[in-house]
């Protein structure tokens, strides 16, 4: 059995490192976040490899990146970032993953649970009804020919013009929803065909959409900054992402890439990793394309949104003010960004792909909304279906170490066969009601793949990345009610 | 989990283990019968495939560089129609066949949830620890869901 001393150096209790040495071509060091704990099971998944081989892109700056819920990915591990000079550098879709911007949001209400209990059900069951989800789910939304062209370019903002939210929504998303340097017309035709229809649906899977309450609160001036002021609040978590549309656009590009690397000369030790230079045609494409595909999933998470506070209102009879269903933040977990980062001292434009990885900027950064800039950027982290999601800020030291990201979620554990084999999605149902859990899902088969005992606990993985400084826990929330494809 | 066509208790495809994605193997007499049988098992993961009725047919065809790649754009093609237009397939008849190209017609219905059910969204094959052995007739291909 490979031992975590043979490969790895430890840097302290938090962070590993994966030595050049490790691996032929590797260009810059492994750097890996996790407790000790951890690393026996990080080893077993052969996520180290991946690491390493992430180390090998040209143009890689400092390291390769995994955070504490890092596990297999293709190609690039989930739960890595890895930062490429924009000038000799190189961007690859498979570093942001299938699911372009896929992410998650968190809505804070002025209700408590006392309130909401006796109507779970028929809230989880409006829920369910209001938002189609699923695999070969259908969306409500009609678009006009070529209208999906607007959804591209204008993501939140063309949802909140159309009267899915307001204007507010938009102050409180990464990129207000919007990303610039976007261009629909490095857009497959394909991938608009798929969104046409998708848009304003949840998917299956992973993807879910949870009633919760703040079950803890570890920094309440921050929480209350937050919008968080009590335990027993109501709030509303939703995690998903591009669909379809940005399914297609990650495989049309990987497609793409796997040609540039012929053409551009580039050695790389895994096909998945397939890439261009940042300013070549099709490195700019891709960006163009991955950025539609970014504000395509925006725009979902904003129209899903708006239901959720109709749903709201018409179980609870609470709407609008009354409701309070504030949006506190929506970030992105599987994207690439060019940002503006210290290196060596120097300010260097990077090209930055957090896969399965948050961005988590500190207080004072000028790319987050005005009213956080003394707690810092808004981090959600979804733990699964049973189990606590955490809300975190961002910090200086994640600026520093991590090109300002931290981890996303609690990263897979158990195959999905080998959780079928353990549990049935019926017992999982059973156990989920058992512990106040009011769950309504598409598959109950699937369930059994969603177990929490599927994944890792997401209480170890933030608990690393608070101990070891790039994010500072605020509060926690359990689920009350979820709603799954 | 395998499928296994009763009437010659041939195994056409299993699941394997992988933590985050579903990793497939589908077998065959040749290559394209495991093509078909793969399109049958990346169907079977989505819905129930059993209840899919063969009322409907339609002709796909896909190009590509090269045979790995060609078992992608198949199974991406068919995701694309699932999606798009709305169909689910059961039964897959390749006409044509070579590295390159691939023209098969295939048999199914207009998706019914109620029916067919809805299982697990994929979101693509990927081109992951793929393989196409024209020696075993094997192919293997991880789905990202």
């Amino acid at each position: 059995m490979i031992r975590a001393q043979d490969i790895l150096e430890k840097v302290d209790e938090f962070r590993w490192r994966v030595p050049v040495s490790y691996m032929s071509g590797m260009r810059v060091p492994g750097l890996i976040y996790a407790s000790r704990q951890m690393l026996e099971h990080i080893l077993e998944e052969r996520a180290v490899e991946q690491v390493a081989n992430v180390a090998c892109l040209p143009g890689i700056v400092n390291y390769s990146l995994a955070m504490p819920d890092i596990h297999w990915g293709y190609g690039f591990p989930i739960g890595g970032i890895a930062a490429t000079t924009v000038e000799n550098g190189v961007v690859s879709p498979g570093g942001v993953g299938f699911d372009i911007n896929c992410g998650v949001r968190l809505l804070r209400t002025n209700i408590l649970h006392d309130e909401v209990a006796p109507k779970v059900r028929a809230l989880v069951n409006a829920l369910y009804e209001g938002i189609p989800s699923g695999a070969g789910s259908q969306g409500r939304i009609r678009l006009r020919n070529g209208e999906i062209d607007d959804v591209l370019v204008k993501g939140s903002r063309w949802a909140v013009e159309k009267g899915f939210g307001t204007p507010r929504d938009l102050d409180n998303t990464e990129e207000r929803g919007q990303m610039a340097g976007c261009d629909p017309s490095k857009v497959s035709h394909k991938a608009k065909e798929r969104g046409v229809p998708q848009l304003g649906t949840l998917g299956s899977g992973n993807h879910f959409l949870e009633v919760a309450i703040v079950d803890e609160v570890y920094d309440v001036g921050t929480a209350k900054v937050l919008g968080l002021d009590r335990n027993g609040q109501v709030v509303v978590l939703i995690h998903c992402g591009s669909r379809g549309m940005g399914h297609q656009v990650a495989d049309d590009y990987i497609r793409e890439m796997l040609r540039a690397v012929v053409k551009y000369g580039i050695q790389l030790p895994d096909r998945q990793l397939s890439c261009a230079p940042v300013t070549s045609a099709e490195g700019q494409d891709y960006l163009a394309a991955m950025r539609c595909a970014a504000n395509f999933a925006w725009a979902n998470r904003q129209c899903i949104t708006h239901w959720v506070r109709e749903a709201f209102c018409r179980v609870l009879g609470r709407c609008e003010e009354d409701a309070g269903l504030e949006l506190i933040y929506d970030v992105s977990h599987n994207i690439a960004k060019v940002e503006n980062h210290a290196v060596s001292g120097q300010k260097r434009t990077l090209c930055v792909h957090r896969k399965g990885a948050t961005r988590a900027f500190p207080p004072g950064h000028r790319d987050i909304p005005q009213k956080y800039s003394e707690i810092g950027q808004p981090v959600f982290i979804p733990g699964d279906m049973g189990r606590y999601s955490y809300v975190l800020v961002g910090t200086r030291r994640a600026m520093e170490e991590t090109w300002g990201s931290t981890c996303h979620g609690a990263g897979r554990m158990k195959s999905r066969t080998s959780a079928r084999k353990a549990l049935t999605g019926r017992e999982v149902l059973r156990h989920l009601e058992a512990t106040g859990i009011t769950v309504r899902a598409g598959s109950v088969s699937d369930l059994a793949e969603e177990a929490p005992e599927a994944y890792k606990d997401v209480t170890q993985v933030v608990a690393v990345a608070d101990e070891s400084g790039i994010s500072r826990i605020v509060a926690r929330t359990r689920p009350i009610g979820v709603v799954k494809g | 989990m395998t499928g296994t066509r009763e009437s010659h208790q041939v195994k056409r495809f299993e699941l394997l283990e992988h933590t985050a994605d579903v990793a497939m193997v589908a077998y065959g007499k040749s290559l394209p019968e495991a093509f078909a049988n793969a399109a049958y098992g990346m169907f079977s993961i989505i819905v129930d495939v059993d209840t899919i009725r063969e009322v409907e047919s339609q002709m796909v065809t896909v190009k590509a560089d090269d045979v790995e790649m060609l078992l992608v754009e198949w199974l991406n093609q068919l995701l694309f129609t699932f999606e798009v237009n709305r169909l689910v397939f059961k039964r897959f008849d390749v006409r044509e066949f070579s590295d390159l190209n691939l023209v098969a017609t295939c048999y199914g219905e207009k998706y019914d949830r109620e029916r067919h059910g809805s299982k697990l969204g994929i979101k693509a094959a990927t081109y992951h620890m793929l393989k196409v052995d024209p020696k075993t007739n094997q192919v293997r291909v991880i789905f990202d869901v």
